[in-house]
Parts: structure tokens; sequence; C-alpha cells
């Protein structure tokens, strides 16, 4: 057992709870936000079904996005839809090979090529659209550099110089029933994993949140019916109940 | 004219996105509200004069922006998830018409967000530089009040947002926030002020309106030689119609208002409107107070009880449409002590569009032969609401009224209609003349759209839907060449086609009947 195999382990340990944690943390906090208002942008779907529609071709299609601007559409698409193939090609570490996975496989290992051009493309678009280069922090192109990081040193361990994986498997295997098992000294493989490690913590403090948080944004997720069905908050409607006008009006 | 430059229409058709340039919009925002105005909404008034703040007033900012993102999720969600995708970067019509960088939707949105995220999070926190963030300062706190009254909350951004992320919301907030720091804008407080006070924005008290009705049922009584009645606080009709002031007196208005009257007196239809609430438009919804929208919209109801109305009928009116569609149900109902056949509220068009198709109305369409017909989506309408019962009926149903008392119709590109409309410039509390400069430039794309069907298609008229959209275009669209009479009312080319068969008003008083001539 190596002493970087006890910090890798440590870390990933750390970021998987930071991560899930973190989320979860979030999700709760819009989960238990009130939506005062009907505010769906319209035209929108009159019933439940509809809503959900909508937000699957929301997150399937990036159906707005298209709408907006066909090329940010095409690097967006292609590095989420790559990102779902390469992801899928992953879940080798972590469960047991079946036939959909080894089926996957080839799919995974060129998406890495695809999410890596459309990370590009993202990135090119900081420097190259006047609006774009305006609104980008410095976070904004340091996440796209970590995410461009994760995938060429992954391209690189699939196409140029591999790592033992099956020893990565025993590794995250035995993370996962807390029977440690030592990681390969592979440079690559030890960059790769500390940026992905690195991405699970950044994830629920920073923008990424959107994956989480678009199921949650009230223009897309509520029922146009606000002449049929009555809609109104808790802290709304205790105005009703105490028949005040002003919040701080109110008996506590 | 002004000291600003007018920008030029190529009548292309498409809208040529400008290359970036900050501080071209740099200034000290519309005029700001002095404390008597701001007690009047239950606001802070604990500042000086008029530009001074509140004591305390960064720690209050900070204090009530947490209480908005704990109240409202939208705000809570849009201010975490934005990937500044620059989706947005080029759909507002401020930025298009003036290349300001703060007017495009997410640098709008980050003024608040880098605020937001320097003391709620946990990268803004230790790591400001990294993500953006800044402190909450006075230069800060006026960049928001400038900015943040160059936004119509049209909510085009929002429909091209991946995650739907809405500005409107994050201006709401933020001009919320503002009017507790000292920070509220004269002309919507004002205005409100006036609404709680007298019963409508124009402050025109109830004596003055039973004048101008009197002299309305003149008019078309010397027009058409029939008495259409314009009934004000008559108890028991069957409809309460809700409009907005300047439809009492403004062009082409007044013009809306007559095409309603003509409207109900055929139907036979009985109805009134309120001196109580006088006002269609709701200009809580511009500043973000939910108390104040539901103050305002408790008088639509009390003003239904106290005519014993069975229904709810609101005029031509955008963001009034908006708060009354979406919103009235949630702030001022249930409505279950009306008649329940019908939705609560129903706009005047669907209204007329019922009618229409039920044959009720004769109707004349060569008298609007002299135009040719063009229709602007009021932006919250589109947007933010619906006509009918079916998504998108608020796109179809004013084009069916307008091609049922039209021959000549031509819709603007594609892009500029519909949930793509452009907003006039000067919605969301900016039409006022202290922010004249916004609203020439805001206009642009409008106008662009506008040039476009009047060179290739031969439009003469552009039919509207809101009170400030026909106000906003009369007074603007002259400085792109257009003039003041090519706007007109929806209800107006209405009223132009309908041939009134009922010679005696369902409504007319006993004391009239016939006897016009002792």
């Amino acid at each position: 057992m190596t002493f970087v195999s006890i910090l890798y382990g440590l870390l990933f340990w750390a970021a998987t709870l930071i991560l899930v944690g973190g989320v979860a943390v979030k999700v709760r906090q819009y989960w238990n936000t009130p939506a005062p208002l009907k505010i769906p942008t319209t035209p929108a779907p009159i019933t439940q079904g509809g809503v959900v529609w909508r937000m699957f071709r929301e997150v399937a299609f990036f159906e707005s996005l298209f709408r907006s601007n066909k090329t940010l559409w095409l690097f967006a698409f292609l590095f989420h839809m790559s990102l779902w193939l390469v992801l899928i090609r992953h879940a080798r570490y972590f469960v047991s090979m079946n036939e959909l996975l080894v089926f996957m496989q080839p799919f995974g290992r060129y998406a890495g090529i695809t999410m890596v051009l459309g990370l590009a493309g993202l990135w090119a678009r900081r420097f190259v659209v006047d609006r774009v280069r305006y609104i980008s922090a410095p976070s904004d192109h340091l996440m796209l550099a970590l995410l461009i990081s994760i995938g060429v040193t992954g391209l690189m361990m699939s196409f140029v110089s591999h790592t033992d994986v099956t020893q990565i498997k025993g590794f995250f295997h035995g993370l996962m029933v807390f029977h440690w098992q030592p990681l390969p000294s592979d440079p690559l493989a030890l960059v790769h994993l500390f940026l992905v490690a690195l991405l699970m913590i950044i994830f629920p403090i920073s923008k990424l949140l959107h994956a989480p948080g678009v199921f949650f944004s009230p223009t897309r997720n509520q029922v146009d019916n606000p002449r049929e069905k009555r809609h109104v908050s808790a802290w709304a409607l205790e105005l009703e109940r105490q028949g005040k006008l002003y919040r701080d009006e109110l008996n506590k | 004219m002004a000291d600003y430059e007018v920008p030029k229409l190529t009548g292309e058709g498409y809208t040529v996105v400008p290359a970036v340039r900050e501080g071209v919009m740099a200034g000290k925002g519309p005029f700001i509200a002095k404390p008597d105005f701001q007690k009047a909404l239950h606001f802070p008034d604990d500042f000086a004069a008029v530009g001074e703040l509140v004591p305390n007033w960064k720690e209050r900012a900070l204090e009530k922006m947490a209480d908005l993102k704990s109240r409202y999720r939208s705000l809570q969600v849009f201010l975490d998830i934005c990937v500044k995708c620059g989706a947005c970067t080029d759909k507002c019509h401020y930025f298009i018409g003036t290349s300001d960088a703060k007017n495009m939707p997410v640098a709008r949105q980050d003024l608040l967000r880098k605020v937001y995220r320097r003391y709620f999070t946990f990268a803004g926190k230790y790591f400001p530089k990294l993500v953006g963030a800044t402190d909450l300062t006075e230069e800060v706190l006026a960049d928001w009040y400038n900015y943040y009254h160059q936004c119509s909350q049209c909510r085009r951004c929002s429909v091209f947002c991946p995650y739907g992320i809405d500005t409107a919301e994050i201006s709401m907030a933020a001009r919320e926030i503002l009017d507790h720091v000292g920070y509220g804008q004269k002309y919507c407080n004002e205005i409100i002020g006036k609404v709680f006070k007298i019963g409508n924005n124009l402050g025109l008290p109830g004596p003055a309106l039973f004048d101008t009705v009197e002299g309305l049922e003149e008019d078309v009584e010397a027009d058409t030689g029939i008495k259409v009645r314009f009934p004000l606080d008559e108890d028991g009709a069957e409809v309460l119609l809700v409009t907005p002031s300047a439809d009492f007196f403004a062009e082409p208005h007044i013009d809306g208002l007559i095409g309603y009257a003509k409207v109900f007196h055929e139907t036979g239809v009985t109805w009134t409107m309120s001196t109580i609430a006088s006002e269609a438009g709701n200009f809580g919804m511009f500043i973000g107070s939910y108390e104040t929208m539901r103050r305002v919209s408790l008088r639509v109801r009390e003003a239904a009880i106290k005519h014993k109305v069975k229904r709810i009928v609101f005029g031509e009116c955008g963001h009034a449409w908006r708060v009354a569609y979406s919103f009235l149900n949630t702030l001022a109902g249930p409505f279950d002590f009306l008649d329940q056949r019908y939705p609560v509220p129903q706009h005047i068009l669907e209204f007329t569009w019922s009618h229409i198709q039920a044959g009720t109305l004769t109707l004349d369409k060569t008298e609007n032969d002299d135009k040719v017909l063009t229709f602007h989506d009021s932006c919250n309408v589109a947007r933010g609401s619906r006509m009918g019962d079916y998504p998108g009926g608020q796109f179809d149903i004013p084009r069916n009224v307008i091609k049922a008392v039209c021959n000549h119709f031509v819709d603007m590109p594609a892009d500029t209609i519909h949930d793509a409309t452009f907003c006039c410039g000067g919605g969301g509390g900016l039409l006022t003349d202290d922010l004249m400069e916004i609203r020439v430039k805001g206009i642009q794309p409008r106008a662009e759209a506008l040039r476009h069907v009047s060179i290739n298609n031969g439009v003469t008229h552009m039919a509207a839907i809101c009170a400030i959209c026909k106000s906003q275009f009369t007074k603007v669209l002259p400085y792109y060449g257009f003039t003041m009479d090519q706007i007109v009312s929806v209800h107006q080319l209405v009223s132009n086609a309908i041939i009134l068969q009922r010679q005696v008003s369902v409504q007319a008083r006993p004391d009239e009947d016939g006897d016009d001539d002792d």
C-alpha cells in the first residue's frame, strides 16, 4: 500500500461526500424555497405531463439553446452527450461488466474525443465572441481548462499510454467496500484522477449546479394553469389568514 | 432633438448584433422617489432626501437579499445556476439598441449575482476575484439603480436561456432591495401611491371619470346615432371591466375603449367599469413587491364584490394582463363568488373573439380597407400569460380578431413575433420622460421589423394590445420616421368594423329612453 494510494483513497472518499452532501444541501434548499407566483415562460404546457415533456426536451435536446444559438448548441450538445457516453464507459470501474457496458465501451472511447472537441469550441467562444468574453470570469475559463484536462489525460490513457485499468478498478472497488487496494503509480492516471476529484469537490459550490438546478427553474417546471387552480405560497397565505397587507405587520 | 444618436434602421428585417461597448448607458438612472412616496408604499423612509441612503444601508440591502432569496425559488435558483454560456447576450432589445455591455441579460443579472456570490457563497467569500464576486458598495448600488431601470422585464432572455433564467425576476428583486435602502424609482412609486389614494395610475378622480364616460357616450352617439353606454359604478352588471386608465383619454387607447363598449352593447352583456378599480395596470410587479402588487390587486376583488358582478374582464394592457392572468387568482382570489363558467379573469379579446365566433357581431371588414395591419405581440402577454384554452392562444386570438375585422394583415418577421417578440422599449416602469434615451434606443428592434414590413408589404398600421406599448410607440416611433397615428388599438379596428344592430342599450337609463328630443 503506497502513500499515494492512501492519499487518493481519502481524497475520493472526501470528494464523494462533498459532491453528494453538497448537492443534497442545494437541492434541499431549492426544494424548500417557495415559488409564490406562477411564472412559466409562456406558451407553457397546461398539464403536468406537458411540463415533464417540456423539461425532457430541455435537458435531452437543449431546446431553448437550439433556438438561441446554433453554434453554441452544437458545442454544448456535443460536450454533454459525449460526457454521458464517457460516464457510461467509466461505469465499469464501479460495477461488474455486463453486455450493455461491453457494447458501450467503443462509443465511450471515441466520445472522449468529441467531448474535448465540444469543450474546445466552448472555450474558443470565450475568447472569440466579444459578448461572451465580457461575461467570462476567471472561473469560467478554469472550469473549461479543468474539464479539458480531464478529457485529454483520459484520452492519452486510451490512445497513447495505457494504464493498468484492472488495478484501478480494484482500487475503486476497494474504496466502495472499505477494503483498500493499491492504485497504479502511472502519473497520467494520477493526474486524471486528481482532476476528477477536484471537479467533484467544486461541483456543489459552482455553476455546475445548473445540472440539478434546471429541474427547479420555475419558468420551465410550472404548469400554466393559474386561472384554473389557485396557487398560493405559505408565506403569502399568512397575509390572508391574518388580514394584513404587509409581512412586517404579521403576528409571528 | 436629443444629445444621443438615434439608431439607424436598415429595413432588412433582421437585427444586427452590435459589438460590445462599455459605459454607453452609464448614468444616474431615472429620478429617485422622495421619502413621502416610499412611505405611502410601506417602504423605509428614514432617509433625509432624494439620493441619500438609509442608515446601515449595506446591512439592510443584504438582509433584504437574503429575505428575497428565501422566499423566491426563482431568485435563489437563477442566482446559482447561470453558466455564462452567452445564449442570452444578443437577445435583449436594450442591448441591441445601446450596445452597452451591462444591457446583456447575463451581465445585468451579474450586477446582483456578483454581490450574492460575495456574501452568500463559499467561492465568493474565499475566492472573490476568481468567480467575479464584489463587495456591495455605493457604486455597485448606483449601477443597480441605473441598469435595473434599463430592463423592461419583458422575459425575452428567459425564452432563449437553456435554464429559463428570467432577468425580470432579478430586476424585480433588485428594485425591491433598492426600495428598502432609499433608492425607489419616482415614476413607479408615485404612480402606485396614486392607485392607493385615488384608484388609478393617472390619478383621475371619480368625477373626472364620470365626465369622461359621459363625453364618450355623446361622441359615439354623434358618430353612430346610437346611445352606446359606458357604465361606471353600476351595481349588478354581469361584467366588471378593468382597463388601463390611459384608455380613458390617451390616443389611440380611447378608441380601444370605444371598441369594448360597442362590443358589450351589441352582445347585450351588461357591464360596468369601477372607480375603485379604474386601473388594470399593476406597477407593483415592476418594483417586484408582492405586497404592493397584492394591495393593488385587492381593489379589483373589492370592486367585483361591491358591484355584485359575475365576471371580470380586463382591457388591452400587457403587463396588466400578466398580473391578471397569472397572478390575480393568487393575489386576490379565490373568486368562487363569480360565475365559474367563465375563466377569472378574462381578456377582452377572449370575450370579443368568442362573440365573433358565435356570430353575435355584425362586422364590415371594408371599414378598415384603408389600412394594411401588422400586430405587435406585447411582451408580457406573449411570454407571461395566455388567452383561450391552449398554449399560444395569446398569439392567435388577437390575430383572429384583427383578421375578422380587417382584410389586410401581415405579420412581422418570425423572430420578432410570438414568444420571440421584442418589447416596445417602454415596459416595466420605463415609460417616463427621464428615461427617454433608453426608450428611444430600446425600440430599435421593433422599429426595424416594422420598417421591414412597411417597405416590403406596404404595412401602414401596427395594432397593439397594451397601454404602455401604445404610449411608447406613439411617442417614440416618430424618432424613426413613423407617425403617431400608425399605432392603433385592436379594439379600435373592431370599433371601425362593427355595425351596430341594437338600437337601444340593454343598460339604457330609464330617463333617457327615446326622449332625447324634448
